[in-house]
C-alpha cells in the first residue's frame, strides 16, 4: 500500500491514546500524539501491579512508551493542548499550543542535578498523588517518556524573577533553556482525530470528609494505596501508616466512595471493586499477617478471570468481603480509624477498628474535558464523559472524532486497550478508505 | 556489522528495575562482576535499562566501546527483547548479537526472601549469559510477501462488525457464517439494553452495511475446512452450500461467539413456566406473555465452581426484560433475586436505576442459602430480614450465562491457538495484547473470547479490524530469524525418520518431492523440540545450537569451551 498523505491526531496519551497511536502508526499513517503533561502513560503509570494478572504496571507499560517515542510515524507533542480545529472528517485543521518544557529534551541526560539545586520545595507532586512534594525542576518518575525533566514555569523563581539560575548553572549537559517560549502548531491534512483524555478522581475535586480523609492521614485513597506499595513510591513499596511509620496489620477497603451515590456520582466506576481486590493482594504480599476488610455494596467482577481472583483473595490472601453500607468514620486518640458500618447479612450495626482505611473513590470524567469538548464542538454526556451511543461505542457526536477508554466511561485497562484499537480502525477506514 | 571473525566485545547492562532487582541484589556489584568475565570490555548498572536514559546509555557503550555483543540483565524478554533488540540494531549491532539473561522474574521475585542466593544466582546467569554471547552468531529475519485479504470466522455482531470495517479499509475480506443468515444471537433478540432500540434494526443496519461492500464477500452457510500456512499466507479451505472454495489470506480473524446454556435440573427448569430470559424474549417478541407475577433469578449456572465467571450480560438482559414487562403493564409484579448485580459503568448503573424506579422489586440472595422453586411461590432467604420470604409468581425466569462453543476446541486446533479453562479463546496477554494470539496473525474478538454486550462486541469488532489491518496494511512481513535448519553438510546424518514432522508443533516439517526433510522457515518458531529429539544430530537450531548451549552450561560448572 502507497504512502498515506493524511494523518490523525490523538489526544491524550494514557494506555488508551498510545494503543491507538501505536495500531495506527503500524499501519503506516502519521500519528500527532498530543499529551497535557510532560511526560506520556497516563494513570496506568501510576500503578504498581495490575488485575487479574499482577503484573508490575510500569513493567508492561515501559515498553510501549519507548516504542511510541521511537515510532517512526508518531510525532509525540508533550505539554501541549488542542486550541483550536477547523474543517471536517478527512480534513481537520489542529492548532496545538505546546508549552515550554524550558529543558531541551534531546540535551537532557535525566541525571536530576537541576532538582537537588533547586531551592524551591514544596510543590504538589501529582504524580506520587501529593504524598510528597517536587522542586521548580521536575519528572514523574525516573522511566518518564521523554526522559527530560521540565521546569515548573509557575514556581520557577527565575522565570517569575529573574533570580536564581541555578539549575542553569548545575546542569553539566546544558541543557535548561530559559529561552524557550510557547508555541503554536498548526497541523493540516488531518483525517480523523481520537479523544482518549482518560480519567480523573473524586479526591481531585471533592474533600471526601464524612470519610475521615484528610482529616485522618490513615484514610487514604486507593490511588495513594497504589504509591504507597508501590516499590518505586515514596516508601520504596514498605507499606507504613502515614501518622506513626506503623506497619498496618487491618486494612479497610471502603468500595463505592461517591460512586453509585446520589450525593456524589450517580454511576458505577467499574474498575474499583477489582482493585481492591488487588491492592489487598500486594499489601498481603508485604506482610502475611495482614487481615483486609472489603466493605462492599455489590461485587462486580465480570471480566475475564475475575471471579477466580476474587475467589483467590478469599482464599489466599485472607480478604475478607463484607456487604454492608458505611454510615462514617471516627478517629480514636491513636489515630486508628473507626469504622460504623451497616452489615447487609446480619442487618446490625457494627463498629471496626483498624489501621488504615483505602477509599475506591469515584472516576471522574478528566477535568479540562468541558473546554477540549467546546474546542472540537463534540457532545458530553450528563456525566460529562464523551457521549456515544451504546452500539457506535467509538463515535463522537461529530463524524470524524473518536473516543475511546476513560473518557467516554470508567473501565480497565484491558478493556481501555481494546476501544483504542477499536477507535483506531474507525480512523484508519477515513484514512485508508478515503 | 559484526562478522563471525571480530573477537567478541561484549558490553553488560544490570538493570536495577526500581527496586524490584535492585531492592533485593546489588545491581552495582553485578556489573563489576561482569567486568572480570572473559570478553566482557564494559559494564554499567541502570535504574531501568528500558527507559530512553537507559537505551541511551546502551548506545553510548555500543559506539564508546565498540562493542559487537551486547547483553542486558534484567527483567524477562518476554515483554523487553524486542526493545533491547531494536536499540542494539539501530547502533548497528546485529539483533541476533544481542543476548538477555532475566535476573527478575526468575531470580530476584521468586527468591524473595533469599537475597545472598538470589545474588549468587545472578552471577551464575550472568556468567552463562557472557559464555554464550560469545557463541553467537548475527542472524537475518526472514522476509515474506502477505497477501493483503481477511477472513472473518462467524457472522455475529462482533464479526460483521471486523469484516466491515477491513473492508472499508480497502482490504478484500471474507466472512463466513455456518448458518443461513448473518446476525448470530441478535437474530432472536428482541429489545436492546440499554437503549431500547429494536434487535431487528440494529441487525438490518449492520447486514445493510457488509452487504454493500464490495470489497466483502459474504459466505453463509459455509465452513472453513482446513487451515494450512502461515501469516499473510494463509491457505484456507471454506465448503459453502457443499461446495468447496481455496483461498488465500492474509490474515483471520475468529468471532464465532457463544452457546447458549439449558439450565436442566436447575430449580425444575421446564421450558414453560419456568424458562430462561432467552425463552422469555421470544416470548416477548410474539407477545405471547401471559403472567401476572413473575420472579427472576440470576446466576443461574454462573459463579458456581462448575463456570467460575460472571457472564456478564444477564443482569442487564433481566433488567430490560423487567422494565419492558413493566412497561406494557404496570400492573405486573417483577422481582429478580440476585446475588450482586452487574451494572458497571455509567449507561447501566442508570438502567438499574430506572428499573427501581418503575418498581421492579430486588431482592438479594446468597449462595449459601440458594433460593427454592416451588408449586406457586418461590422461597428466598433474605438476608436483610433475617427470614425467608415467599414470593408468588406463575412465571419464573432464570438468569443463565453464555456458554462456549462445544466446537471451539476443533477450530482452535486447526489456526494452533488456545482456549481457557472454560473454553473461551485465549489471547496473547489479557491487558496489554487483547484481540491478537500468540500465533501470528490470528485475532479474536466479541463474546468467542468472553462473555460481553453488543456494545463491546462492537468495539473489540473494530480493534481485531485494527490489529489484523498493521500487518496486512504491508507488503510483506518480516518473522523472527532464530529457527530450526538442517543445512546441507548435515543431510547425510539424516536418517529420513520422520520424528522430526511428527513433534513439530507448528508443523513446519514436510518431506518434499525427493524425499528429503524440509523445513519451512516462516512456520517455525524456534521452539527446539525437532532439534531435541532429533537423534542423529541433523537439525540445528539457530540462536539455540549446541555449541551455544554447552558453552552456557560449561560457564556454569566453571568451565570454559
Ligand atoms: C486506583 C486505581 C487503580 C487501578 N487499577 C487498575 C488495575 O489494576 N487494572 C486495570 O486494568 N485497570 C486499573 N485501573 C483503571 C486504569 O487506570 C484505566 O483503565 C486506564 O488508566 C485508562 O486509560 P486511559 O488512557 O483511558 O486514561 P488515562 O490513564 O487517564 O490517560 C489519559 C491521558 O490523557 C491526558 N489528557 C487528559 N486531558 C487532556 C487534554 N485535554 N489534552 C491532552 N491530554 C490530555 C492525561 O494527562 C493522560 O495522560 C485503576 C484505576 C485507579 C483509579
Ligand atoms: C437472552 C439474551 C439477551 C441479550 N440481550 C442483550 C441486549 O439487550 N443488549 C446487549 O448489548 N447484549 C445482549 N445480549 C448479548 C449479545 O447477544 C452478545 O453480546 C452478542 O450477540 C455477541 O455477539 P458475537 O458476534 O460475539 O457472537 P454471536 O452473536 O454468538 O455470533 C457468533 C456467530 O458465529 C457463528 N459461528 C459460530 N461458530 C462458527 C464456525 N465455526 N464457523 C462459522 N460461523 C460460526 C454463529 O452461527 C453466529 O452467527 C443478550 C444475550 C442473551 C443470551
Ligand atoms: S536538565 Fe540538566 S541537570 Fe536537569 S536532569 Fe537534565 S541534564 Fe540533569
Ligand atoms: S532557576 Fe528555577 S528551576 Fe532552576 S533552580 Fe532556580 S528556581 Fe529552580
Ligand atoms: S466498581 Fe465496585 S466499588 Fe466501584 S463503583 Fe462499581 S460497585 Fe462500587
Ligand atoms: S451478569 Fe449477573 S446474573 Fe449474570 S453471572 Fe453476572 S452477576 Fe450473575
Ligand atoms: S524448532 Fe520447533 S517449530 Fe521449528 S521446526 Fe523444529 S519443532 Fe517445528
Amino acid at each position: 500500500m502507497g504512502e498515506n498523505s493524511k494523518s490523525v491526531v490523538v489526544i491524550g496519551a494514557g494506555i488508551a491514546g498510545i494503543q491507538a497511536a501505536l495500531d495506527l502508526g503500524d499501519m503506516g499513517i502519521q500519528v500527532h500524539l498530543v499529551e497535557k503533561m510532560p511526560c506520556i502513560g497516563g494513570r496506568m503509570a501510576q500503578l504498581d501491579k495490575t488485575f487479574p494478572t499482577l503484573d508490575c504496571s510500569i513493567c508492561i507499560l515501559a515498553p510501549k512508551l519507548s516504542e511510541c517515542y521511537r515510532h517512526d510515524n508518531i510525532t509525540l507533542y508533550t505539554l501541549s493542548e488542542i486550541q483550536k480545529i477547523g474543517g471536517s472528517v478527512g480534513n481537520f485543521s489542529v492548532d496545538v499550543l505546546k508549552h515550554a518544557r524550558y529543558v531541551k529534551e534531546d540535551v537532557c541526560t535525566n541525571c536530576g542535578d537541576c532538582a537537588t539545586i533547586c531551592p524551591v520545595r514544596g510543590i504538589t507532586n501529582f504524580f506520587e498523588a501529593n504524598l510528597v512534594t517536587q522542586t521548580a525542576a521536575q519528572i514523574a518518575f525516573p522511566a518518564a517518556v521523554p526522559a527530560a525533566y521540565r521546569i515548573d514555569p509557575s514556581k520557577c523563581l527565575y522565570l517569575n524573577y529573574e533570580i536564581c539560575g541555578l539549575c542553569y548553572q548545575n546542569c553539566g549537559a546544558d541543557a535548561i533553556d530559559f529561552t524557550q517560549k510557547d508555541s503554536v502548531l498548526s497541523l493540516d491534512n488531518v483525517g480523523a482525530i481520537i479523544v482518549a483524555t482518560g480519567l480523573d478522581l473524586a479526591e481531585d475535586i471533592h474533600t471526601l470528609n464524612i470519610y475521615g480523609y484528610q482529616k485522618c492521614d490513615n484514610v487514604v485513597t486507593a490511588m495513594e494505596l497504589e504509591r504507597l506499595i508501590c516499590a518505586s513510591g515514596p516508601q520504596a513499596g514498605h507499606l507504613s501508616r502515614l501518622t506513626d511509620g506503623k506497619h498496618p496489620k487491618k486494612i479497610a477497603f471502603l468500595q463505592c466512595i461517591d460512586s453509585r451515590s446520589q450525593k456524589g456520582q450517580m454511576y458505577c466506576s467499574s474498575v474499583c471493586c477489582m482493585y481492591t481486590t488487588k491492592e489487598a493482594m500486594i499489601a498481603y504480599e508485604h506482610d502475611n499477617e495482614l487481615e483486609s476488610y472489603v466493605f462492599y455494596i455489590d461485587m462486580r467482577a465480570g471480566g475475564k478471570g475475575f471471579q477466580k481472583f476474587l475467589q483467590r483473595g478469599a482464599k489466599e490472601y485472607n480478604i475478607k468481603y463484607v456487604k454492608s453500607k458505611i454510615s462514617h468514620i471516627e478517629v480514636d486518640k491513636d489515630d486508628n480509624p473507626i469504622i460504623t458500618y451497616e452489615d447487609y447479612e446480619t442487618s446490625e450495626i457494627n463498629q471496626l477498628t483498624v489501621d488504615l482505611v483505602v477509599l475506591a473513590t469515584c472516576i471522574i470524567p478528566s477535568r479540562g474535558i468541558n473546554k477540549l469538548a467546546d474546542v472540537l464542538g463534540i457532545d458530553l454526556d450528563h456525566y460529562d464523559f464523551v457521549k456515544t451511543n451504546p452500539f457506535l461505542p467509538v463515535e463522537t457526536s461529530i463524524e470524524g472524532i473518536y473516543t475511546c477508554g476513560c473518557a467516554r466511561e470508567p473501565m480497565d485497562i484491558p478493556r481501555s486497550v481494546a476501544e483504542a484499537s477499536g477507535a483506531a480502525a474507525r480512523a484508519a477506514e477515513v484514512i485508508k478508505g478515503g | 556489522m559484526s562478522d563471525k571473525e571480530e573477537e567478541p566485545r561484549i558490553g553488560v547492562f544490570v538493570c536495577s528495575c526500581g527496586s524490584n532487582i535492585g531492592g533485593l541484589i546489588d545491581v552495582k556489584a553485578l556489573a563489576e562482576f561482569s567486568k572480570t568475565l572473559p570478553n566482557v570490555v564494559f559494564t554499567e548498572d541502570n535504574l531501568y535499562t528500558c527507559s530512553e536514559t537507559g537505551l541511551a546509555q546502551i548506545k553510548n557503550g555500543i559506539k564508546d566501546h565498540n562493542l559487537n555483543r551486547v547483553i542486558v540483565a534484567s527483567c524477562t524478554p518476554r515483554t523487553h527483547e524486542p526493545l533491547f533488540r531494536d536499540c542494539v540494531k539501530k547502533e548497528g549491532v546485529n539483533e541476533y548479537l544481542f543476548n538477555f539473561v532475566n535476573i527478575r522474574d526468575q531470580n530476584t521475585w521468586c527468591h524473595q526472601k533469599y537475597p545472598e542466593e538470589a545474588f549468587d544466582k545472578a552471577k551464575d546467569l550472568i556468567r552463562m549469559g557472557v559464555a554464550k554471547a560469545a557463541k553467537l552468531e548475527a542472524l537475518e529475519n526472514i522476509i515474506v510477501d502477505a497477501t493483503p485479504t481477511a477472513l472473518v470466522i462467524g457472522g455475529g455482531v462482533s464479526g460483521m462488525t471486523a469484516a466491515h470495517s477491513l473492508a472499508n479499509q480497502g482490504f478484500e475480506t471474507h466472512l463466513i457464517e455456518r448458518e443461513t443468515e448473518l446476525g448470530g444471537r441478535l437474530k432472536t433478540l428482541y429489545k436492546l439494553f440499554p437503549n431500547d432500540q429494536e434487535a431487528q434494526i440494529l441487525l438490518e443496519n449492520l447486514k445493510k452495511n457488509v452487504q454493500s461492500n464490495e470489497n466483502l464477500k459474504i459466505h453463509t452457510s459455509a465452513q472453513v475446512k482446513n487451515i494450512e500456512g502461515f501469516v499473510g499466507n494463509f491457505e484456507v479451505k471454506v465448503e459453502e452450500n457443499g461446495n468447496i472454495i481455496d483461498l488465500t489470506i492474509g490474515v483471520i480473524l475468529v468471532a464465532v461467539g457463544t452457546s447458549l446454556f439449558t439450565p436442566t435440573g436447575y430449580f425444575g427448569y421446564d421450558g414453560k413456566t419456568r424458562i430462561t430470559q432467552y425463552e422469555l424474549e421470544s416470548k416477548l417478541k410474539n407477545n405471547d406473555v401471559k403472567a401476572r407475577d413473575i420472579v427472576m433469578i440470576q446466576c443461574v449456572g454462573s459463579r458456581n465452581n462448575e463456570r467460575l465467571y460472571c457472564s456478564s450480560v444477564c443482569c442487564m438482559t433481566a433488567l430490560k426484560n423487567a422494565l419492558i414487562l413493566k412497561e406494557n403493564n404496570p400492573e405486573t409484579n417483577v422481582s429478580i433475586l440476585f446475588r450482586d448485580l452487574y451494572t458497571p459503568g455509567t449507561h447501566y448503573e442508570d438502567y438499574y436505576r430506572r428499573a427501581r424506579e418503575a418498581g421492579v422489586v430486588f431482592v438479594e440472595y446468597s449462595p449459601e442459602k440458594m433460593p427454592s422453586v416451588e408449586e406457586n411461590l418461590i422461597k428466598v432467604h433474605n438476608e436483610y430480614l433475617g427470614e425467608d420470604l415467599l414470593i408468588p409468581y406463575d412465571l419464573c425466569v432464570l438468569s443463565t450465562p453464555l456458554v462456549s462453543n462445544n466446537d471451539n476446541k476443533a477450530l482452535a486446533q486447526m489456526i494452533k491457538v488456545p482456549l481457557e479453562e472454560n473454553g473461551f479463546f485465549l489471547e496473547a496477554h489479557v491487558k496489554l495484547r487483547p484481540m491478537d494470539f500468540a500465533t501470528d496473525g490470528v485475532f479474536v474478538c466479541g463474546s468467542a473470547k468472553w462473555p460481553v454486550d453488543i456494545t463491546e462486541s462492537i468495539s473489540q469488532g473494530y480493534a481485531a479490524a485494527a490489529r489484523a489491518s498493521t500487518i496486512i496494511s504491508h507488503d510483506t512481513i518480516e518473522v523472527e530469524g532464530a529457527t530450526s535448519f538442517l543445512p546441507d553438510y548435515n543431510r547425510n546424518l539424516c536418517t529420513g525418520c520422520e520424528v522430526c514432522i511428527k513433534v513439530c508443533p507448528y508443523k513446519a516439517i514436510n518431506k518434499n518431492e525427493e524425499d528429503d526433510i524440509e523445513i519451512t522457515q516462516v512456520l517455525c518458531k524456534g521452539c527446539g523440540v525437532c532439534g531435541a529429539t532429533c537423534i542423529n544430530h541433523a537439525i540445528i537450531i539457530r540462536h539455540f545450537t549446541d555449541q551455544q548451549i554447552l558453552s552456557e552450561i560449561y560457564a556454569y560448572g566453571g568451565k570454559e569451551v
